[in-house]
C-alpha cells in the first residue's frame, strides 16, 4: 500500500531521478496532475482520454448489452445473417416465458437465493467473531491464526472440489442445499475475516478500554460497541460474500445433481443446454435475470463493494 | 491477591475467550477447507473412484499423468492462458486504471459500470461470449463481413488456437475490472503534489509515469497479480461453458480437466493428483509475483511488512 508516511523516501528517490533526467528545454505539460489540467487541449484530452475510455466502456459492456437484445429476439431474427442484428424487429417474451413457466428456472433462483443469503450470514457470524478474536482479544499466537486465515483465502476452490466432494459424500449431504451452505464458507469466512480485520484495527482501543473500565463484558463490547462502529465493514463483507456466493459454479456443478436444488449458473448451463440445439433465446435470458439481482444490489452498495474489494487486496 | 496472579488470570480469560469466538470459524474451515486440502493429497497417493475407497498406490497417478499427453497438453495450455491472460489484463488494467483516475464527468458512474463484468456471475457472462463467438451467428463474424475483412464467419470455438485465444479473450474481459479498480485505488493514494512537482522540473509525461506513478505503485500491483495469476491459473467456470475443453483438448486448463476425470470420469484419484500437480505451480507463481515485485519496496527504503 502505498502509505504516504512510508512512501516518502521513495518519492524523494524519484523525484531527484527525474530531476536529473529531465532535460530543461521540456515543455511543460501535465495529463496526470488534476492541479494543471487546464494546461490540456481539448482536442488532445479527445484523442488520449475520452476515445480508449469510450473503447473500453463498449467492449466491457457490449456482452450485456448482447444478452438483454438476444433476450427479447424472436428465433427466426436470432437464427439469421439479414438484417441488423444490433436490434430487434420485433421483440418477443417468448423466450423468458418459456424459461419461467416451461424450466426449473424459478427454483434455481429459490435455491441460489436461499444458499447465497444463508452462506452469507453464517460466514458474517462467524467471521466477527473470529476478526476480533484476532484483532482485539490477541489471544497467544493470535498472530498466526491471522496469517492462516490470509493463507486459506489463497486457497483455489478448483483444487478443493475433489475432496470436498468425498466429504459431502460422507456427511450424507451430496445433493442437498446443505452441502453448498456448509462450503461456500470455506472461501467466504477468511475473506470477510480477512475484511474485517482491517475494520476493526481503525476503532480505537480507548473505547473498548473505557467500556471495560465500566464493567462491559467483552460480549457487550462486541455488540454495543465494535460493531456499530463496524457497519460501514460488515455491508461491504456481506455484499461481497453475497455476490461470491451468488457467482459460485464449481462446488454447485459438483455437489448438486438434482435440478430442484441445483444453483442459477449450474442450472442454465446444464439443463438449457439441450443437445445440439441451443435455445439462445431462452439461454440469454437466463443469464440476464441471473445477472440482475447482484448488478441491482451491487448498483445500491457500490462503494461498499469497492471499499471491500480494494481494502483486501491493500491490507 | 498478587498483582502476578491477576495478570495470569487475565491472559487465561483471554485465550479462552479467544478460543471461544475462533470456535465456529475454525471448525468450518477445518472441517471443509484443511482436512480436504489433507484428503486431496492422499487421494492422489490413491486409486480411489466415485463410491469406493481406494487403496495407496505410491506415486503411480503422478506416472501416469507424467506420461500423459493430454496432461501435458493441459499443463502447456494453462500456462499459455495464465502468462497472456495475466500480461494482458495487466497491461489493459493499468491504462484503464490511469484513465479513470484523470477528471472526467460521472466518474462513480463510470467506475461503478466499469465493474459489472467482474460482479456477474461468470458462468452466466461465459454464456453470453458462447453466443458472441458462435460458429453461424457470431456478431463479431458478422461484423466483419459487413466491413470487408473477412468473406467466411469465423470458427471461434471450433479451432485450436482460435479457441485458446477466443478464451483467453473473456478472461481478459472479466479480469480487466478487477485490476483496474483495485490499480486505481492506489493511484488516488498518490498526492498530485508529486505531479507538480516533477512537472515543474520539467518531466514529460511519460517520465512522470516511469518515475513517479509506476515506483507508488509497485505494492499494490503486486499484490493484485498475485490474485490475477492465481484467479486465472485455477480458472474453470469460462473454459467449462465454452468450450469443457475442446476441441481435441486444446482448451483443457489443469482444473477443467482434474473436474473431467475426477467427477464425470469417476477417478477421484487421479483427478486429486492433478488438482495437487497445480499446487507447486501456484506457490511458484506467488512466490514470484509477490516478493519479486515486493522486494523494490525496501529496496526504495519503504518497510517490509
Amino acid at each position: 500500500m502505498p502509505d504516504p508516511r512510508t512512501a516518502g523516501a521513495a518519492d524523494a528517490a524519484a523525484a531527484a531521478r527525474i530531476a536529473e533526467s529531465a532535460a530543461p528545454a521540456a515543455p511543460h505539460r501535465a495529463e496526470d496532475s488534476q492541479g494543471m489540467r487546464y494546461l490540456e487541449s481539448w482536442p488532445r484530452r479527445v484523442v488520449t482520454l475520452y476515445v480508449p475510455l469510450a473503447a473500453f466502456l463498449f467492449v466491457l459492456l457490449f456482452p450485456f448489452y448482447w444478452m438483454g437484445i438476444t433476450t427479447f429476439k424472436p428465433n427466426e431474427e436470432l437464427l439469421s445473417r439479414e438484417g441488423n442484428p444490433f436490434w430487434v424487429q420485433n421483440p418477443t417474451l417468448a423466450h423468458l416465458r418459456k424459461l419461467l413457466f416451461d424450466t426449473s428456472y424459478p427454483e434455481w433462483l429459490w435455491n441460489t437465493m436461499l444458499v447465497a443469503v444463508v452462506a452469507t450470514f453464517l460466514s458474517i457470524a462467524c467471521s466477527v467473531l473470529a476478526a476480533y478474536a484476532i484483532e482485539r482479544l490477541r489471544f497467544q499466537g493470535s498472530r498466526y491464526v491471522g496469517m492462516s486465515i490470509f493463507l486459506a483465502y489463497l486457497v483455489p476452490p478448483s483444487i478443493l472440489f475433489i475432496p470436498l466432494a468425498a466429504v459431502i459424500q460422507k456427511l450424507g449431504l451430496f445433493d442437498t442445499r446443505l452441502a453448498l451452505i456448509l462450503t461456500y464458507p470455506t472461501f467466504l469466512i477468511p475473506f470477510c475475516t480477512w475484511l474485517l480485520m482491517g475494520y476493526f484495527r481503525s476503532i480505537p482501543f480507548e473505547l473498548e478500554e473505557c467500556a471495560l473500565m465500566d464493567g462491559a463484558s467483552r460480549w457487550q463490547i462486541l455488540t454495543r460497541i465494535v460493531l456499530p462502529l463496524a457497519v460501514p465493514g460488515l455491508i461491504s463483507a456481506g455484499i461481497f460474500a453475497f455476490t461470491l456466493s451468488w457467482n459460485e459454479f464449481i462446488y454447485a456443478l459438483t455437489f448438486v445433481s438434482s435440478s430442484e436444488v441445483k444453483t442459477v449458473p449450474v442450472g442454465v448451463i446444464t439443463e438449457l443446454v439441450e443437445g445440439d440445439v441451443y435455445h439462445w433465446g431462452s439461454l440469454m435470458a437466463g443469464a440476464l435475470m441471473g445477472s440482475l439481482p447482484v448488478a441491482i444490489l451491487y448498483s445500491f452498495f457500490v462503494e461498499y463493494y469497492v471499499s471491500g474489494l480494494t481494502g483486501a487486496v491493500k491490507e | 491477591m498478587t498483582s502476578a496472579a491477576i495478570g495470569t488470570r487475565w491472559i487465561d480469560s483471554r485465550n479462552v475467550l479467544g478460543l471461544l469466538f475462533m470456535l465456529p470459524a475454525a471448525v468450518l474451515l477445518l472441517a471443509f477447507l484443511t482436512y480436504p486440502l489433507g484428503l486431496g493429497v492422499w487421494l492422489g497417493f490413491t486409486d480411489a473412484k466415485i463410491g469406493r475407497g481406494g487403496e495407496f498406490i505410491g506415486i503411480e497417478n503422478y506416472q501416469f499423468l507424467w506420461g500423459d499427453s493430454v496432461t501435458r497438453l493441459a499443463l502447456f495450455n494453462t500456462l499459455f492462458y495464465t502468462v497472456v491472460a495475466s500480461i494482458v489484463k495487466f497491461v489493459l488494467g493499468l491504462w484503464l486504471a490511469l484513465l479513470l483516475n484523470k477528471h472526467l464527468p460521472f466518474k462513480a458512474f463510470i467506475r461503478a459500470i466499469v465493474l459489472l463484468p467482474f460482479i456477474v456471475p461468470t458462468a452466466l457472462s461465459a454464456i453470453a461470449f458462447w453466443w458472441i463467438y458462435d460458429a453461424q451467428f457470431s456478431v463479431i463474424s458478422w461484423v466483419l463481413t459487413q466491413l470487408g475483412l473477412i468473406d467466411r464467419y469465423v470458427d471461434f470455438l471450433g479451432d485450436p488456437w482460435n479457441a485458446r485465444f477466443s478464451t483467453i479473450a473473456a478472461n481478459i474481459w472479466r479480469g480487466v475490472p478487477f485490476i483496474a479498480i483495485c490499480l486505481l485505488a492506489g493511484l488516488q493514494t498518490i498526492s498530485p503534489s508529486y505531479y507538480e512537482a516533477a512537472s515543474l522540473d520539467g518531466a514529460t509525461p511519460w517520465q512522470q509515469f516511469r518515475h513517479v506513478t509506476l515506483p507508488l505503485l509497485t505494492p499494490i500491483i503486486a499484490v493484485v497479480m498475485t490474485f490475477s495469476v492465481l484467479f486465472t491459473f485455477t480458472d474453470f467456470q469460462l473454459i467449462y461453458v465454452l468450450t469443457r475443453g475442446g476441441p481435441l483438448n486444446a482448451t483443457h486448463l489443469m482444473a477443467t480437466l482434474s473436474f473431467q476425470r475426477a467427477i464425470p470420469g469417476g477417478a477421484l484419484g487421479e483427478g486429486a493428483a492433478l488438482a495437487v500437480a497445480m499446487v507447486p505451480f501456484l506457490l511458484a507463481a506467488i512466490l514470484f509475483s509477490y516478493f519479486g515485485l515486493q522486494r523494490r519496496r525496501w529496496q526504495q527504503g519503504g518497510s517490509d511488512a
